[in-house]
Parts: structure tokens; sequence; C-alpha cells
């Protein structure tokens, strides 16, 4: 991501951040409600185009060659559960068949044996738990085995056994060097856990960037969230250091 | 245009109708009854009619021709709303689907539903009143392709409208074969028509298919530059609809509506 940008009106989204997101990595995007980060996601997704900037994924612009570009990526957030008129396996085969995923059926069966699905695959989405409806889109968003996949607070609805085995599952993955991630959770306890690096955001501006335990060395702080709190209340201070 | 992407939004369809009766009804439903009526006002107009003017032809055909066109654009705003209600734009376009995959999936969906109309309008109508579509000729593919790709051009822009101005707006679209009955002249002679609204009625694609369906029935062949200049008609609105559509899908990648689109305004 090169110099992003995007201002509704008068209000700054997004202000010239860059950044990137190697294979093999898992990157927290993090920052108070409001900080840019949502907006960021969905640019890199396509939904939302940038005043100025560039998002390159695998080396192909995503403004000259979407299609291509977003054959590398997928997505999992709490706010775009998959249609809950469909079954599990009825959203899984229409996406897989969008994303010309190979091999589709096995494909599937491998993502429903993954996330636990296997008895909810003929049950219509929007019957099953907000927990098990965010499994479903974590399933989704394996389908295509992405190079870049992008997890808008993945764990928010899950339980903590869940949501364990759900970090272990994507951090098992990324150190395989499947993907990288990009991760946006106010779980400071699982960013710490899952995160190798972390951007932390404020009024659209990157404020802090590197490993967590780096960062708390730098800033003199016991724990992450302790570092959240004074770049949302004071991030002026922190922008100066 | 690739086929499995395209393929997906006509299965995403498919499944929906699979599980609904709710759904499926409405295939036939609306079609069969508006041909059960017409066919016995027709058959009434026969019976007191001077003999040797046929009304089944004229009246139950147009009846039938217009329904045809009514299920082919409610064939592509019914997928295309399937998105709106389930709030599923981000997951849709957040893929590498391209506009014209989408829009050609919606076509497929609207191809198949609309059959299943024509089908059961073909069969009230042939086997409870007797109308022989063979009467028409070799013109009957010349009306079914003109008023379906007008069919696909009206519900491509009613989609493009409903996009850009929110899930409300779908209310707008459900009156818009009623707005352009009147001018298309499906019961009636365009001559019929003060001249303000003839000057519309020339721009309408269908308004050319029952002028023609009328012709033949008369005993007059069809004209087949007509035929042909409505055919030119449709294929361009058809192409400003697809045109427009893509404007709309761009200007909400640039404000940010589809990601927000149950806001309805970003104002």
């Amino acid at each position: 991501m090169t110099e992003l940008r995007k201002t509704y009106g008068e209000i700054v989204a997004v202000d010239g951040i860059s950044f990137d997101v190697g294979r093999g990595e898992i990157v927290g995007l993090l920052g108070p409600n409001g900080a840019g980060k949502t907006t960021t996601i969905n640019m890199i997704l396509g939904v939302l185009a940038p005043d100025s900037g560039s998002v390159r994924i695998e080396g192909l612009d995503l403004a000259a060659h979407r299609s291509r570009a977003l054959e590398r990526t997928n997505f999992a957030a709490v706010y775009a559960p998959l249609p809950g008129n469909l079954t599990v396996a009825q959203n899984l085969r229409i996406f897989g068949l969008i994303y010309r995923v190979g091999d589709l059926a096995e494909r599937i069966a491998t993502v429903i044996e993954q996330f636990d699905l296997v008895r909810f695959r003929d049950v219509r989405c929007g019957a099953l738990s907000s927990g098990e409806q965010t499994r479903v889109s974590l399933a989704k968003a394996m389908l295509n085995r992405p190079r870049l996949l992008l997890l808008d607070e993945p764990t928010a609805s899950l339980d903590p056994a869940a949501a364990r085995d759900i970090r272990t599952l994507i951090r098992e993955f990324t150190t395989k060097g499947e993907w990288g991630v990009l991760w946006t959770s106010h779980n400071m306890y699982e960013v710490e856990a899952v995160c190798d690096r972390v951007l932390f955001l404020s009024h659209g501006k990157i404020l802090l960037e590197g490993p967590p335990q780096a960062l708390l060395r730098e800033h003199g702080m016991a724990t992450l969230e302790d570092l959240f709190i004074a770049v949302a209340r004071e991030p002026l201070t922190l922008e100066e250091r | 245009m690739r086929w499995r992407p395209m393929a997906a939004i006509a299965l995403r369809y498919f499944y929906l109708l699979r599980g609904s009766p709710a759904r499926v009804v409405p295939l036939f439903a609306w079609v069969g009854i508006d041909i059960v009526l017409w066919g016995f006002i027709s058959r009434y107009l026969n019976s007191v009619a001077s003999a040797g003017f046929n009304f089944i032809s004229i009246l139950l055909g147009a009846v039938l021709l217009w329904d045809f066109l009514v299920r082919i654009m409610q064939g592509v705003t019914m997928a295309f709303f399937e998105d709106v209600w389930s709030r599923n734009f981000l997951n849709i376009f957040a893929t590498p689907l391209t506009i014209s995959e989408y829009l050609g999936g919606l076509v497929i969906s609207s191809i198949a539903t609309s059959a299943v109309g024509l089908l059961v309008m073909l069969l009230l109508a042939s086997t409870f009143f007797g109308l022989s579509f063979l009467a028409y000729g070799v013109a009957l593919v010349q009306f079914l392709l003109v008023l379906f790709v007008f069919g696909i051009a009206l519900g491509v822009f009613a989609s493009a409208a409903v996009l850009r101005l929110g899930p409300a707006a779908e209310w707008f679209i459900w009156p818009i074969p009623a707005l352009l009955a009147p001018f298309a002249g499906v019961f009636y002679p365009l001559s019929t028509l003060p001249g303000w609204m003839r000057l519309f009625s020339n721009l309408l694609p269908p308004a050319y298919v029952f002028e023609s369906v009328r012709r033949i029935v008369s005993g007059k062949a069809a004209s087949a530059a007509a035929l042909a200049w409505a055919a030119s008609l449709a294929a361009l609105y058809l192409v400003l609809a697809c045109w427009f559509f893509a404007r709309i899908h761009r200007y909400a990648v640039r404000t940010g509506l589809i990601a927000r689109y149950s806001a309805e305004s970003l104002s």
C-alpha cells in the first residue's frame, strides 16, 4: 500500500499511509474507532477507491488489474456475514465459483472440516449463532488460498476457546508461508499473541509501526493495551516522539 | 467474461428458488392469472363483436408478450434485489467478479425464471383459449428477441437506480412496466394516442412489436424494417443500461456507498 489517502468531504479518513504485508507475516492494524482501519481494508478490497495512492497485491496494481489482484485476496469481517438464506455449503460453493477455486468440492470439504462446520454444512447461515457465522466467513476467506488475507475483527463474536483455535489455525498457515495477513482487532492480548508486527493508526495516519514487544520497550509500556490507550488518548504526544 | 463467476450468480438464485416456494409461485402465478383473465375477456369480446375479428390473437397474444417483457425485467431485478435484501454487496463486490460477469449472472437468472413464466402462459393460452403463436409466423422470434433485449435493459437500468438510490428505491422499480404500457400500445393501435404520446412511443421497442402483432392479425405482413429498428433500439438501450450500471458502480466505489449501502445515503 503506497501513500493511500481517502477523504469524505472535509474529513480525512486515511491520510497518505504506506505499508506492506509480507508472506508468512501477520500484521495488526490497530487504532481507536474511526481511526481509518476499515476504510483502509475497504480500499485494499477494491470496494472503496482511494483519492490517491495505490494498492499492489503480489505486484498487481489493484486499480489496473482489479480482477487478477482480487483473486489473490479474501476477507472476513464481522459486519459482512454471508447471506443467511443460503446454507453453509451453498455459500461456499457460490464464492468458490466466483474465485474460480480448483477442485471446489474437495476444497469446500477441507475448509468445512478445518472450521468445525461439518454438522452445519446444510444449515442456512442465518440460523447459525454469530460465532458459527464468523467461522463460515473465515472458511469463505480461506477458500481460494489467498496470498493476502484481510481479517477485520475476526474473533469478535467467538468464545475464547473458539477464538484461540482460529488464531492457532491462522498462525499455523501463516508460518507455513501460505499468505500474509492484515488483522484488525480491539483485543490487544490477541494482537500480542498473533501479530508479528503492528501498525497503530490514529486520525488516518500510522503513528507507530513495529513488532509488539519492540514497541512496548520503546515506549516504556507494560502491555499493548496501555500503548493502545496512549495512542487513542494522546496521539499527538506519540507523533512528536 | 468468465463462465464460472457468472454461473455462481445464477446458481445462487437457483438455490434460493429451490428452497423457497414464496419465490417459485410468483414465477407463474401472476402471469397465469393474467392469461386466464384476459382469455375470458377476449372470449367475451369475440362473442359480442362482429364475426371475423379474433380478440384472442390480438388481446391475449399482446398480454402474453407484455407479461413476457415484464418477467424478463423482473427476473433481472429480483436476482439483484437478493443481494440488496441479504446485504451482500460487500461480499460480492470485494471478489474478482467483474461488472459484466455480475450482470451476465443476473441475465442468466432472468432467462431461467422468465422461461418458466412463458411456458406456463403458452400452455394456458393455447390449451384453454386456443391461442396459436404459429399465427404470428417467424415474426414471433423477432417479437420475443426485441422484448427480451428491452426487458434486460429495463432490469439493468432499474438495478442501477436501486444501487444508486438505496434499498427503499425498489418501490420506484415495480411500476415501471405499468408506466410504459400506455405508450407501448399493448392493447390499442398507436394512432389512438395523441401526438405527444406517439413521439414517446416511437422510442419504445415494444411499441413496434405490438403494432406488428396487430398487422399480422389483420392479415398484413409485419414490417421487417420496423422490427429491425425496434431490435436496434433495444440493443442501444441495453448498451446504455450496462454503461449506466457500470457508472453507478464506479460512483459507489468512489464514495464508499457499497461498503455502507445500508445507510442508503452518504450525505
